[in-house]
């Protein structure tokens, strides 16, 4: 069977974003997912389908125990951190697909900021797999494995490190329209990014992305079912993923200046059945701003290379570039939930309702350029 | 400059039954890859087989150490409690001549004279009473 269009999201939810939330994530979650589900018009106890990324720390059984909720049915877990980001959406839409649960709620909830910090590593533990050949080397960041990628497309595509910056102050550019993102209200020029300190050169401060607290939830449901809800539908018309040779370590694949994405683009169209030139808004995983560029090139946005003046000409940027990007300023400048918040905003856009809005948008694609494994969607209004 | 010396903080790796003749061979100062039986493919991180036609298994082989500089970044903030004393400190992958890439640190380098394509040869460190990295310094062309 294909999966397009036999699923929709009717319902999205998130708490406050914060650099410190003073709750526990299992209390972000419930704020999450119960604004989703309201949002849907639909009860909590109607939850029959629950997926979420392996590294959440919250459980099934605290959500249901927490929740009342009494027949979780279809759940699972994705692994590898923000290249869940459509992962998650992928597996709750098989399993309402495919009747294994009615009612399906993907979430993410995170105390990024004021507990477990991504942007550094932990002393005491020895370096296993193919992280015992990097991490003894003093690579210990994603901010220093990514920025070999960084790199590689700087050396052979001349990308900038200005070119870097304008995606930067583009994101920024776009948080200053959303009074929910935590850069809300403190834009940057591209001097500030040229000026911020360097952390694992060639990226800088502003090419990182928010370490924050927070969460997002999202609930599907049946196309028909979601016809008589409260909201638009949002209809998945696609989704994909992919890893390639050599994903292990992640620095280690046979070319550091792309990702694994375009093997999920290639898959994510067909079974669309639409084009790059289709999109009319898109959301690219931004943990870093090199990214923006490998993933407007991934999914055939750009030809390889033609990305950091693609997006330097202002062609990402809302609202007179044709392919706004991450119009609710991305994990770079709204808020850090490992990508969950851009499948959010692209619901936002076709409903109409983003701070941002691109103009008549029906189609937004969400994609994620991580380099060990990829994920995407397409939506449609 | 700042080189990654012997007191060493950073993460050490799990030696273990698939990867200690890797670490055996830095030991004796060799870098030593496997090597496949069928394809005679190099292959690195170690692996119980071949990423290239996938037979099983693999002959530990010295190689020459010899690559170039495929990519680098200066890491300038400490992400680990380990590198605190050392930012600003360069992390490079070589591209050795049998192929396989590593990820290792340029000693005897200023940082801002590495550039893609710089040829390398390996040295070998020993930063604890198991392990002896392998790492590269600038070779004549
Ligand atoms: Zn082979």
């Amino acid at each position: 069977m294909n999966l397009k269009d036999e699923v929709a999201i009717v319902g999205i939810g998130q708490t406050e974003f914060s650099r410190g939330s003073g709750r526990t994530e299992l209390d972000l979650a419930c704020e999450a997912i119960s604004a989703a589900i309201e949002d849907a018009g639909l009860d909590v106890g109607e939850i029959d389908g629950l997926t979420k990324y392996e590294m959440d720390g919250t459980l099934e059984i605290s959500l249901v125990s927490a929740l009342g909720i009494p027949n979780l049915r279809y759940f699972g877990q994705v692994g590898y951190g923000g290249s869940g980001q459509s992962s998650v959406v992928q597996m709750a839409a098989m399993g309402v697909a495919t009747g294994q649960c009615d009612v399906a709620v993907c979430y993410r909830a995170m105390n990024g900021r004021s507990g477990l910090r991504l942007g550094l590593s932990r002393a005491g533990e020895r370096a296993v797999g193919a992280f015992a050949y990097t991490d003894p080397f003093g690579m210990v960041s994603m901010a220093q494995r990514l920025g070999m990628f960084a790199r590689r497309h700087m050396i052979e595509y001349g990308s900038t490190e200005e070119q870097f910056g304008h995606a930067a102050v583009t994101l920024r550019d776009h948080a200053q329209h959303n009074p929910k993102a935590i850069m809300y209200g403190r834009p940057i020029t591209l001097e500030d990014h040229q000026e911020s300190r360097m952390i694992a050169d060639p990226l800088r401060l502003l090419d990182c992305c928010l370490e924050s607290d927070g969460a997002v939830a999202l609930v599907l449901t049946r196309a028909d079912r979601a016809k008589t809800l409260r909201r638009k539908p949002v209809y998945i018309m696609s989704t994909a993923q992919a890893t390639g040779p050599h994903a292990d370590g992640i620095v280690f694949r046979p070319s550091l200046a792309v990702a694994e994405s375009p093997l999920a683009a290639r898959d994510l169209y067909a079974r669309a059945g639409v084009g790059p030139g289709d999109v009319d808004v898109a959301m690219l995983y931004d943990h870093f701003t090199p990214f923006i560029l490998i993933g407007l090139e991934s999914f055939g946005f750009c030809g390889p290379g033609e990305a950091g003046p693609f997006v330097e000409e202002g062609n990402i940027r809302w609202p007179h570039g044709p392919l706004p990007v991450n119009t609710h300023g991305g994990s770079h400048s709204e808020a850090y939930v490992h990508g969950l918040t851009h499948v959010a905003e692209a619901v936002r856009q076709l409903r109409g309702t983003s701070t941002a809005q691109v103009d008549d948008a029906e189609i937004a694609l969400v994609g994620s350029s991580v380099n060990q494994v990829s994920s995407a969607l397409i939506l449609r209004r | 400059m700042t080189t990654l010396g012997k007191e060493f903080g950073l993460p050490l790796p799990l030696i273990d039954v698939g990867n200690q003749s890797f670490w055996q061979g830095t030991a004796a100062g060799e870098l030593r890859l496997q090597a496949c039986e069928q394809c005679g493919e190099f292959r690195y991180p170690p692996a119980p087989a071949c990423w290239n036609c996938h037979a099983m298994g693999g002959t530990w082989t010295a190689v020459s150490g010899k690559g170039f500089v495929y990519s680098w970044v200066i890491a300038h903030h400490a992400a680990h409690p380990g590198a605190a004393d050392l930012v600003p400190y360069n992390i490079v992958i070589v591209e050795l001549e049998e192929g396989p890439r590593l990820v290792s640190n340029l000693v005897d380098c200023p940082n801002e004279e590495i550039e893609a394509g710089l040829p390398v040869e390996a040295l070998f460190e020993e930063v604890s009473d198991d392990v002896t990295l392998p790492r590269f310094r600038r070779s004549g062309r």
